[in-house]
């Protein structure tokens, strides 16, 4: 049913529209004569707080091994469907020849990618995170899909607070040598 | 005491009443009431082992008076059970009348998580760069079942990993829960007992026999029936996580055995075949040969593009000139037990459209007494039943060669056969106007004057018929190659080009409707019929034929086989 919504007539205050330039005024002086809020973009940066989610990027852990398995779960959770992952195998000899598996490549589409952060939720190897970077221009849309190099650039090295695959050398260094368990 | 399916008996499980046939392992008989008793060491087509202990129950039969033998009745009347004190592995009993077990009591759940938190005691983290997760049992009883959080401060074992156990089989002992199923399938089936356990307690260590290697063309199965990620296939390791693969039931072409199988795939690309259970064909097994076939839909050989003379055409005017080069003829057909029942249907239609001789090529070669028969082709009887042929036949094609020579034959229609391996000599087949129509490249397709290029099984949809005369079909796993059609397809535009009365291009439900009118053998059937585990059919009409195939798993031939020549596969 339509609703009928009755129009009030004008004030005559209203009809002047001196209180409402008044109000404009009053608020335009008090931005002017009062604390700065806006910056010189882009020579000045603002500061991102820990928690903010900007890119995904792929990091390295302190002793600078990359810390992705390729194990896919952030391909299958990304709702958008934006990662796309080749996994691969770490060849024998490699000094992270135990850790067995790592992505031949990882592309993230950041033209699709909604910034949800449930790449980084899932990750059970905390390797993927929502970091700093917030400024994402391109010329065209190879250019916006990420590959794994671009990926751990932005990614940096992040601190590990469990370095498992380490322990997991050191014991098996351990049984070798004869010491600790079987 | 045996299964006997023609008896049930009744049972209760949780308060329900169930009827399951006689003799039925619980564990089954669980699953055939729609409730799961989760298991790690039971499979249905090994010996019971008893070793994991996660499939534990409570368990009562009625009870019976120790002097009189009479059955004890509680007040209203009704047998009193007698429940065992402790709880006992389901997979080690049978179905017997009345017998009673508790799957969701207290008990039963406090022992499902007891033996999770020892199974996964010494078990790596792995789960991240494991194969198996995703269908890993331990995974998913964990969630069921697990603590959530270990209780274990100790160091965990270290033990064996990246084990190269055979060619096709990589082996991780830490991952291993040490079920023995993979010993006793090696011991059981495979006969070839390689594998063994090393060592006591948690430090047993799945090994193989030193100097041996897991290496016979059944070691595959081991990596299907291993319940966590110990067992990997060296040639699907790393490749893709299962989450991704959609599974689509096929039959494997490896030989007329027909073992079912499932191709794996994501997004067209094939990434595995593994088996799919059926009780009267391969029961869970299949050959680790027939598995690496899904490599030829991306083979180097495969053929693209449609061509006449050599010079790339559109499919549509190759199909006009073959359609031209059929009707001008003298025209002879040379196929095999390679095209499926619906082709051969449809050719039979041709060779009525356009006369001609019909051939077929023999490829036969050396079976292994199981799952590979001696005949490579998966169809051979869907020719005797389509009416193609009524003789085996034979590898060579020398009756054809001397129509060729004698000028009797000039068009010869090829599906898929190399008419150079059967006799027919290139300078012949450069007078010939050969179309061929088939998937990979050879020395004929060289010669050929019209070449369509056809699709794989993987492709398609269509049937076949095995060994033992069972109608068996396959679904298209994956979209066929861009610009190609199925074989029926391209049969029923060349048909409509000849008769000049053009159909539309069937679906497997119209082909078999027409099918099922025209071949007595294979009348009130229809594809959707076939259904996923097949339809036995009445071979006896080809009883005397000298089939080549020899005993194997579910198989026994009617007469003494023929002697195979081998070689000239
Ligand atoms: S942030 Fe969300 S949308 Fe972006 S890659 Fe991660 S899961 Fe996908
Ligand atoms: S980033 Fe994490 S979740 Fe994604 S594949 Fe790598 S390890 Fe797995
Ligand atoms: S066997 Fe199962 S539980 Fe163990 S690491 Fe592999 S997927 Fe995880
Ligand atoms: S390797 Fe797999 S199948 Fe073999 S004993 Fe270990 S868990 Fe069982
Ligand atoms: S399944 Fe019964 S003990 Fe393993």
């Amino acid at each position: 049913m339509a609703k009928v919504l009755e129009r009030k007539p004008l004030t005559f205050a209203e009809k002047t529209y001196l209180p409402q330039v008044l109000g404009g005024l009053k608020i335009t002086f008090k931005n002017m004569l009062g604390k700065k809020v806006t910056m010189e973009y882009p020579e000045e940066r603002p500061n991102i707080p820990d928690n903010y989610r900007g890119v995904p990027t792929l990091v390295h852990d302190p002793n600078g091994r990359e810390k992705c398995v390729s194990c896919q779960l952030c391909e299958f959770v990304c709702p958008p469907k934006a990662i796309r992952i080749t996994p691969g195998s770490i060849p024998e000899g490699d000094e992270h020849e135990h850790v067995e598996k790592a992505p031949q490549d990882f592309e993230i589409n950041m033209l699709r990618c909604i910034y949800c952060g449930m790449c980084q939720e899932v990750c059970p190897e905390e390797a993927i995170f929502l970091q700093d970077v917030y400024s994402l221009v391109g010329t065209s849309r190879e250019e916006l899909v990420f590959h794994k190099k671009k990926l751990y650039e932005l990614g940096g090295t992040r601190p590990d607070q469990h370095y498992k695959w380490d322990v997991k050398k050191a014991a098996e260094e351990e049984a070798l040598a004869g010491n600790g368990h079987h | 005491m045996p299964e006997d399916a023609s008896k049930l008996v009744n049972i209760n499980i949780d308060g329900q009443d169930y009827k399951v046939p006689a003799g039925m392992n619980m564990v089954d008989a669980a699953s055939y009431c729609g409730v799961e008793i989760p298991h790690y060491c039971y499979h249905p087509k090994l010996t019971v082992a008893g070793n994991c202990r996660m499939c534990l129950v409570e368990m009562g039969t009625p009870m019976r008076d120790r002097s009189t033998g009479e059955p004890v009745l509680d007040e209203n009347g009704v047998q009193k059970i007698g429940w065992m004190p402790k709880p006992a592995i389901a997979c080690a009993s049978n179905a017997t009348p009345g017998l009673h077990i508790r799957t969701n009591s207290d008990l039963t759940k406090a022992c499902r998580t007891g033996v999770m938190e020892f199974l996964l005691v010494n078990h790596p983290l792995d789960c991240p760069i494991c194969d198996q997760a995703g269908e890993c049992r331990l995974q998913e009883f964990a969630t069921d079942y697990g603590r959530g959080y270990s209780r274990f401060v100790e160091e965990k074992n270290v033990k064996p990993k990246r084990t190269v156990l055979g060619p096709r089989v990589i082996l991780d002992d830490e991952r291993c829960i040490l079920c023995s199923r993979c010993v006793r399938f090696t011991e059981e089936i495979d006969e070839n007992p390689v594998l063994g356990f090393t060592q006591r307690g948690s430090h047993s260590t799945l090994t193989c026999y030193p100097g041996q290697e897991l290496d016979s063309n059944y070691s595959l199965n081991t990596v299907d029936i291993c319940p966590v990620g110990a067992l990997t296939s060296t040639d699907f390791r790393f490749k893709m996580r299962v989450w991704f693969l959609k599974p689509v039931n096929s039959i494997c072409t490896e030989s007329s055995a027909g073992v079912n199988t499932e191709v794996w795939s994501r997004e067209g690309k094939i990434y595995r075949i593994t088996p799919r259970r059926n009780d009267a064909v391969n029961d869970t097994w299949m050959a680790d040969s027939g598995r690496a076939l899904y490599k030829q839909v991306e083979a180097e050989s495969r053929m693209k593009l449609p061509r006449i003379s050599g010079n790339q055409v559109s499919l549509a005017e190759a199909i006009e000139r073959a359609a031209e080069l059929i009707k001008s003829g003298p025209t002879a057909y040379v196929a095999s037990g390679k095209l499926s029942v619906e082709e051969q249907f449809l050719l039979g239609k041709l060779a009525k459209v356009k006369p001609g001789s019909v051939y077929f090529v023999d490829h036969s070669r050396e079976g292994d007494s199981r799952l590979i028969s001696e005949d490579a082709t998966p169809n051979l009887r869907g020719g005797l039943v389509t009416g193609l042929i009524s003789e085996l036949p034979g590898e060579r094609l020398d009756a054809l060669a001397d129509a060729l020579k004698a000028g009797e034959v000039k068009t010869v229609v090829s599906f898929g056969e190399n008419l150079i391996n059967a006799g027919i000599g290139p300078e012949l087949l450069k007078k010939t106007d050969l179309v061929y129509l088939g998937t990979h490249r050879n020395d004929t397709t060289d010669l050929a004057r019209v070449l369509i290029p056809t699709l794989t099984v993987f492709e398609k949809a269509g049937s076949f018929i095995n060994r033992q005369f069972r109608l068996q079909r396959f679904l298209q796993a994956v979209p066929g190659l861009a610009g190609l059609l199925p074989d029926v397809v391209v049969l029923t535009r060349i048909l409509g080009d000849i008769s000049g009365d053009k159909t539309p291009d069937p679906s497997m439900t119209e082909l078999w409707a027409e099918i099922a009118q025209a071949i007595p053998a294979l009348k009130d059937l229809s594809f959707a019929k076939i259904g996923d585990s097949g339809v036995e059919l009445d071979g006896s009409a080809y009883d005397n034929l000298p089939f080549h195939e020899k005993p194997g798993w579910h198989y026994e031939p009617k007469l003494e086989p023929a002697t195979t020549s081998g070689s000239s596969f």
